[in-house]
């Protein structure tokens, strides 16, 4: 697949090449079986490789125990911490639960449709593992179109939260879903403009060569992309429904939004795969913006597929980080901060973008180049992201000079806080 | 890696998805216990019996979003062929494109001024 030299040996005990022991296999089944066999096999061996090496540790583990004690620990609370040592048993103890929970489905319910939600939300979840490069030679389907493929795949969610919030017979559900389906849309034209200035600069849609064009270039996306990538987390945090985000299912305002009336293993799997969906999320934005499997040379001592767990666990971790931190938005500030600041800025950013690419490849200059592109756009980022706040009304309060209300009403303000910066 | 077709494998994996599904959701069907009740079929709000219909109307701004959203997906189908492509096209598609996107730019003036993205 890569033409690049690689350290890593052809013997099948070399675990940082893990295509190695997977082509061994086949090689065998291919003299002892029929033809077909193998064809049928070695992507089923990426998907149990991934799955259980990875995506499945990670989901119950990071995400159902390490999500909730990180989140605890940042709010002041203990997190699960019963079932087993230091409560590690937790994500089972869960599953075991919830299979054996009835599943009920409302008087009026549109049954048919209730029962497929969870299957178009679930069956996605695995084909997203399929276009992400665990190596160099470790991809399940390192197709010419990836990076279109996985926004294809990630839309369909949004359809399986529609369903659900129609098919409850429920005004909360259907509200949850029609909330779900325009913050979803509006978020997903910004990140789609978002990642074209991606691939304007890399000139591919795999993403096997779009880590490949970061190694050769020495540099992370992320750097030649700042804007693209804050575009990327904002608008995938929105997507998933992640805390600062959630209105979808805002506990306080509809009761569970599109899930209120879920139960059992059909609100579990709505459950599991939310973080499944999110470590995709998180693997997929190492994999554009961090440079996915390479680190810069070190890919040949340590196997790359342990970089890529590391980086997504990483980006995974800013994820819990924001939802441990940050307050829930309203409805309304939500859709204007996608609609009139992160497209325009979205828009602005692909303009530019072409332009330096165009610039590059006529003037023919050398690689060194993008080094000068990362400054000046982490540059133009800050400058787009600082000025059109300002230009859509953004003042922020430093030092209030106004009283506050609860000077007004009488309240107690704090003895020293009369002059103002009291908070 | 290079003696099977790349979409056989998410053909295949397709297939694994619903599996996997379908057994997690059998399987709650033969372990989960039923029970024989007429008030559970009630729909929730918040304790009550509900009140109306359940299937009520939504805000005329949903379909409004969604009409926006339809402009500028269809845009990104458009330009994401060129972005792949456009180093090795003539220059005059580079313009094209920048008039493509002007205009829907403009689009998004107009539904801004006229005061759809409003949230009230």
């Amino acid at each position: 697949m890569s033409g690049a030299p690689f350290l890593a040996t052809e013997h099948w005990w070399d675990l940082r090449d893990l295509s190695n022991i997977s082509r061994e296999i086949l090689e065998f089944l291919d003299r002892v079986g029929p033809d077909w066999l193998a064809y049928v096999v070695s992507p089923l061996i990426g998907f149990v490789a991934a799955f259980l090496l990875f995506v499945l540790p990670s989901q119950l583990f990071v995400g159902v125990y390490g999500e909730r004690r990180l989140i605890g620990r940042m709010q002041s609370r203990l997190g699960p911490n019963r079932v087993g040592k230091f409560g590690l048993l937790q994500p089972i103890a869960d599953a075991i639960k919830l299979i054996q929970k009835e599943a009920i489905t409302p008087r009026g319910a549109d049954k048919w449709v209730m029962w497929t939600a969870p299957v178009v939300f679930v069956a996605p979840a695995v084909l997203v593992w399929a276009v992400i490069p665990f190596g160099p030679n470790m991809v399940i389907a390192d197709i010419p179109v990836g990076l279109v493929y996985f926004l294809a795949i990630t839309a369909l969610p949004v359809l399986a939260a529609f369903m659900a919030g129609w098919s409850g017979n429920n005004k909360y559900s259907l509200f949850g879903a029609m909330r779900v389906v325009a913050m979803a849309i509006s978020y997903e034209v910004a990140l789609v403009l978002g990642l074209l200035g991606v691939v304007l600069f890399t000139s591919t849609m795999s993403l096997q060569a779009i880590v490949e064009w970061q190694r050769e270039h020495d540099i992370w996306l992320v750097f030649l992309q700042p804007l693209a990538f804050v575009i990327y987390f904002i608008s995938a945090s929105a997507e998933l429904n992640r805390t600062p985000t959630d209105i979808a299912e805002a506990e306080s305002e509809i009761v569970a939004g599109y899930l209120t009336e879920y139960s059992g293993m059909k609100w579990g799997l709505f459950y599991g795969m939310d973080i499944g969906y999110a470590l995709a999320a998180a693997a997929f934005g190492s994999t554009v913006f961090l440079g996915g499997w390479s680190l810069f040379g070190l890919e040949e001592w340590v196997p790359p597929w342990l970089i890529l767990v590391a980086k997504t666990h990483l980006f995974y971790f800013v994820f819990i980080w924001t939802r441990g931190t940050l307050p829930r938005l309203r409805i309304d500030q939500l859709m204007a901060l996608a609609w009139k600041y992160m497209l325009p800025l979205a828009a602005i950013n692909l303009l530019v973008v072409a332009a330096e690419r165009l610039w590059w490849h006529e003037a023919g200059l050398g690689d060194g180049i993008v080094y000068l592109f990362a400054a000046a756009n982490i540059a133009l980022a800050l400058l787009l992201v600082v000025g059109w706040a300002r230009v859509l009304g953004y003042r922020p309060e430093r030092v209030p000079t106004r009283p506050r209300l609860v000077k007004h009403v009488g309240g107690y303000v704090a003895p020293g806080a009369e002059t103002g910066g009291g908070r | 890696m290079s003696f099977y077709d790349q979409w056989a494998a998410i053909l295949i994996g397709t297939v694994v998805g619903f599996l996997l599904v379908f057994s997690a959701l059998v399987g709650a069907k033969l372990l989960a216990p039923y029970a024989r009740e007429r008030a559970k079929g009630v729909s929730y709000e918040c304790g009550m019996l509900p009140l109306g219909r359940n299937w009520t109307q939504v805000h005329v701004r949903y379909y409004l979003i969604a009409i926006l959203f339809l402009l500028f997906d269809v845009e990104t189908v458009f330009i994401f062929p060129w972005a792949v492509t456009f180093l090795g096209l003539p220059e005059f598609v580079l313009y094209q494109i920048i008039i493509f996107i002007v205009i829907l730019g403009l689009g998004l003036v107009y539904a801004w001024r006229r005061g759809v993205l409003e949230w009230r």
